[in-house]
């Protein structure tokens, strides 16, 4: 309180860049900081990993030399370091590396074509999936809160509840059992043929998309609510109803606007889990994502994949991050010009 | 007294009233209003009132008394936990008990408007304030232009686009209220309720703020409920005043009789605590404290703490009876008229030698790049016995100078010495008899103590780690100190939470003296209290210094606080003192412009008339 000065008018005005401009270079860069670190943790953590791809390729035919040819082509007799730059200098290009099938083949794999299509079906899952949760949370949070202590609330945040608190096997299972066992209207596993899009056949999408909005919709309308029954319970609200606002105003401009911050938040939580946490619901339903893709990685030490797909998932997640923050800034300015710039 | 009949053809027809020709037109009248608690619980009883146009009434009580529940019920409004359970409330002529929610919400604006008392939070911080206004116009299409721009021109805001632009955070204390006064006024209500508009601002922007309120009154003929805890401050505004207790409206009349003469025992004993500092006496304090409103005693709820009470008073509750000035007492004819308490008695001029030295003192706060600074080469000294006043505005640094001398702020140069010994920049450096001898008591009684311990074992401790006393020496001396703040000796058993605010505060008091002090440092130690019991803390403060011979410091923002209590003052206005002398000498005849405009702008009871804010020659932000 005291020894504080007020603002004073033009202070932060005169600064030429928007605070949120601003805000967002420095935060692009601190993620791209962020992202470096990670690749060299990312980079030995496969290094150590015992096992190495090209034994993995030969097989049972891994005899002296043929290991020591085939090392040698995919580089890994070079030292550490330079096996680090190449592969981070291709990555900065875009290339993401040679897949360990052009070992096996002859032809040349790259780590891109193997993923490109897996990804893009992962993201189409995780992007409908995301198009339900959100506006289904933020009706269910707004309309819980409205109706705090009554029975709407207790019927909606105990029925959205019950699938958060179960893993997603175990959610899946049993939407298969009602689905598929008894009634028979959808199908167990969500095979794509590749180069197809999953969008082409949407009865497969129904389960895997089912499954994560019942794991995350529940959680997400709590913190909804808490943060719409903070925001109902604050001054400005009572003296909007007090001024004679009408209540729909007083819900959407001044509950809603502040309770978003925190929910937008929650969201971005949410989608990153979207996009990394698909493993199980993937490998559940055998849909061809990117998740289910990395295991299969990992299984065949096809080190070069796995990390470029690593590195792939941690720049969309430092990107969500960076995007939710900068979203939080222009929903409430108050923070972009005090946050934003201190 | 400004007569309010004065231009009412024009202000009638502003505020939009059918009943042009009666020159006094009620515009609220409030009959029989019962507030409960959801158990059924009454929190306001029985209070009924009247407003007539272009008035203002003071409602006036301590926290807990119900008047921010009754000026809630004006709007037809009541909080979560209570309802509205009877009474009639009519506004402009129309019943707001009887409509229903959304018709309730057609007259709210429009017909009656509020103020709130926190206009940091009652701003919404995700809009411009021009939204905010716009938002209470309801009629945007017209407003967006030059409505804002008026409005805030109004109640003396810079009109320009830019301003509306601004996002509350970007204003002054004093500006947000103007802002929320500004929302009041969009939809020209006749009738405003404002509750305690002005508590969380220093006294200068208080003033600003009041002058405004006022004006605002003369020159819209807006009819006020201005509801407060500082009678001062009522008195400088109302024409009658409403005093409340315990849920019920215990007398009310013209302001100047009221205050004159009060019936009331209880308006009597709040007229007796509140400092003044044109005329500086001893206090007389109020026996006791307010009941919660589950506790309430049958009959008369004064009764208890009453000194003229009879069997009469404890059988029933007393109407409220009279014409014109109303009390709600059966022996009001018994009330004795206020007698100014003794004045305070010439100080002890004797020199004692100088116990405390500060000078050349530096300090500022750092946040981030900026740096603000509180202190910028302050000097004083501290006479064994004596008490030395602090007075300056919020922000103009006088509690982190306080914070440097028990070392809990760095400072940035300057040298502080106790009894010619030098003390270390930071507390954990200081010497265990250096700490002992320099005691801080904190503003906020309901943060300071430890919700997790006993009340004895919080005044145990600094005696036996300050003192070197043996855990059961430490023991035995709960009770004495207890006995020093006219406290039960039974409290030692309590932990915190169980006391009141002013029993909290004299727990932290005697948790000072445990430690034997030389100086006690009192940091606005009654700002969060009422004013009987702020009136009782400086009754005890004052003892105190006579029975043990402190030294002690104090920081407040009020020069009543100051003229009762302290012999000497120092005027602090951004880290820098601009005058200091005897009390009598600096309030009296103040020399330095910015000591004048403090001293103007204080409300005491005496003065009635004229404007609060003097001009700033230096034009600061208010």
């Amino acid at each position: 309180m005291s020894g504080h000065v007020a603002p004073r008018p033009g202070h932060r005005v005169s600064v030429g860049v928007h605070p949120v401009l601003r805000y967002a270079v420095r935060r692009v860069l601190a993620g791209a900081g962020t992202l470096l670190v990670l690749s060299v943790l990312v980079f030995l953590a496969t290094s150590v990993l015992p096992g190495d791809a090209a034994s993995a390729v030969l097989g049972r035919n891994a005899t002296g030399p043929a290991l020591r040819e085939l090392r040698q082509e995919m580089g890994l007799d070079q030292p550490i370091w330079v096996q680090y730059r190449d592969w981070l200098t291709g990555l900065l290009q875009g290339d993401l590396g040679r897949s360990v099938s052009s070992y096996l083949t002859g032809s040349d794999v790259s780590v891109w074509s193997q993923v490109g299509g897996k990804l893009s079906n992962s993201l189409t899952l995780a992007a409908l999936a995301f198009a339900v949760i959100v506006p289904v949370s933020l009706a269910g949070g707004v309309l819980v809160a409205l109706r705090a202590g009554r029975w709407q609330d207790h019927v909606i945040s105990t029925v959205t509840l019950v699938p958060s608190a179960l893993p997603e096997f175990v959610l899946g299972t049993v939407l298969l059992a009602v689905f598929f066992t008894w009634l028979d209207v959808l199908p167990p596993v969500s095979l794509i043929a590749p180069g197809t899009s999953p969008l082409e056949a949407p009865d497969l999408l129904v389960l895997p998309l089912l499954t994560l909005v019942g794991v995350t919709v529940g959680a997400a309308i709590r913190m909804i609510r808490a943060g719409m029954l903070d925001a109902l319970a604050a001054d400005y609200v009572t003296v909007a109803r007090l001024n004679g606002i009408a209540e729909p105003r007083v819900v959407r401009r001044y509950a809603l606007r502040n309770a978003l911050a925190p929910s937008i938040q929650v969201f971005a939580l949410i989608a990153q889990y979207l996009v990394g946490g698909l493993l199980i619901v993937e490998y559940m339903f055998a849909y061809p994502g990117i998740g289910n893709e990395l295991v299969q990685a990992v299984t065949i030490h096809d080190n070069t994949e796995v990390r470029s797909v690593t590195m792939l998932l941690a720049a969309i997640y430092v990107a969500l991050m960076i995007l939710a923050d900068v979203i939080v800034l222009l929903v409430v300015p108050k923070l972009a010009e005090v946050g934003g710039s201190a | 007294m400004s007569t309010p009949q004065a231009g009412s053809e024009e202000s009638s027809a502003r505020a939009g009233l059918e009943d042009t020709g009666t020159p006094r037109a009620t515009v609220l009248d409030v009959v029989g209003l019962r507030v409960e608690l959801d158990s059924g619980t009454p929190v306001v009883e029985g209070v009924s009132l009247r407003l007539d146009r272009g008035e203002i009434l003071g409602l006036v009580g301590e926290s807990g008394c119900g008047k921010t529940t009754t000026a809630l019920a004006l709007l037809g409004f009541a909080r979560p936990g209570t309802r509205i359970a009877g009474g009639e409330v009519f506004v402009a002529g129309e019943d707001i008990l009887r409509l229903d929610e959304s018709d309730r919400r057609r007259l709210r604006g429009k017909k009656v408007s509020y103020v709130p008392q926190d206009a940091g939070q009652a701003l919404n911080p995700a809009l411009r304030i021009g939204g905010s206004i716009t938002d209470v116009m309801r009629r945007p299409h017209e407003a967006s232009g030059n409505g804002v721009g008026a409005l805030l021109t109004a109640v003396d805001l810079p009109g320009t686009a830019e301003f509306a632009a601004r996002l509350p955070h970007r204003l002054s204390g004093g500006q947000q209220q103007r802002v929320t006064i500004a929302m009041a006024l969009a939809c020209e209500p006749p009738v405003v309720v404002m509750d305690e508009p002005t508590t969380g601002l220093d006294v200068i922007t208080q003033a600003g703020v009041l002058d405004e309120v006022r004006r605002l009154r003369d020159e819209l003929g807006t009819s006020l409920v201005y509801v407060s805890h500082d009678l001062a401050v009522v008195s400088r505004l109302a024409d009658r005043i409403a005093v409340m207790y315990a849920g019920r409206i215990v007398e009310e009349g013209p302001t100047a009789t009221l205050l004159a003469r009060p019936e009331h025992p209880y308006t009597k004993g709040l007229v007796q605590s509140i400092p003044d500092h044109t005329r500086p006496s001893r206090l007389t304090a109020m026996p006791g404290t307010a009941l919660g409103v589950e506790d309430r005693p049958q009959g008369c709820a004064f009764a208890p703490r009453c000194p003229q009470r009879s069997d009469a008073c404890t059988e029933r509750m007393p109407e409220l009876s009279g014409t014109g000035h109303r009390v709600r007492c059966v022996h009001a004819d018994r009330t004795p008229p206020i007698v100014p308490g003794p004045p305070r008695t010439a100080r002890a001029t004797v020199e004692r030698g100088l116990l405390l030295t500060v000078s050349d003192l530096h300090a500022s706060h750092r946040t981030g790049r900026d740096a603000v600074i509180a202190a910028a080469g302050v000097s004083f000294d501290l006479g064994s016995g004596e008490c030395l006043a602090l007075v300056g505005q919020s922000g103009s640094g006088k509690t982190t100078i306080a914070r440097c001398l028990v070392g809990l702020h760095r400072r940035d140069g300057g040298t502080v010495a106790l009894g010619g010994e030098p003390l270390a920049d930071r507390v954990r450096r200081r010497t265990t008899d250096q700490r002992r001898r320099i005691q801080y008591v904190f503003q906020n009684p309901y943060e300071s103590l430890n919700p997790r311990q006993t009340v004895g074992e919080q005044l145990a401790r600094p005696a036996r780690k300050l003192r070197g006393l043996s855990a059961a020496a430490a023991r035995a001396e709960v009770g004495p100190l207890l006995e020093q703040v006219r406290l039960p000796a039974g409290i030692a058993d309590r932990y915190p939470r169980r006391l009141s605010g002013g029993e909290r505060q004299r727990v932290a008091i005697a948790r000072a003296l445990a430690a034997g002090p030389d100086v006690l440092v009192c940091d606005e130690i009654t700002s969060a209290l009422d004013v009987s019991v702020q009136a009782a803390i400086l009754e005890l403060l004052a003892d105190l210094r006579g029975e043990l011979g402190l030294a002690m410091l104090l920081i407040t923002h009020d020069l009543g606080v100051v003229a009762v209590a302290a012999d000497r003052v120092a005027v602090l206005e951004q880290g820098t003192i601009r005058e200091s002398g005897a009390v009598e000498d600096v309030l009296h005849a103040p020399e330095h412009p910015y000591t004048a405009r403090l001293v103007a702008a204080a409300p005491t009871i005496g003065r009635t008339d004229g404007p609060l804010a003097v001009p700033d020659t230096g034009k600061s932000q208010t």
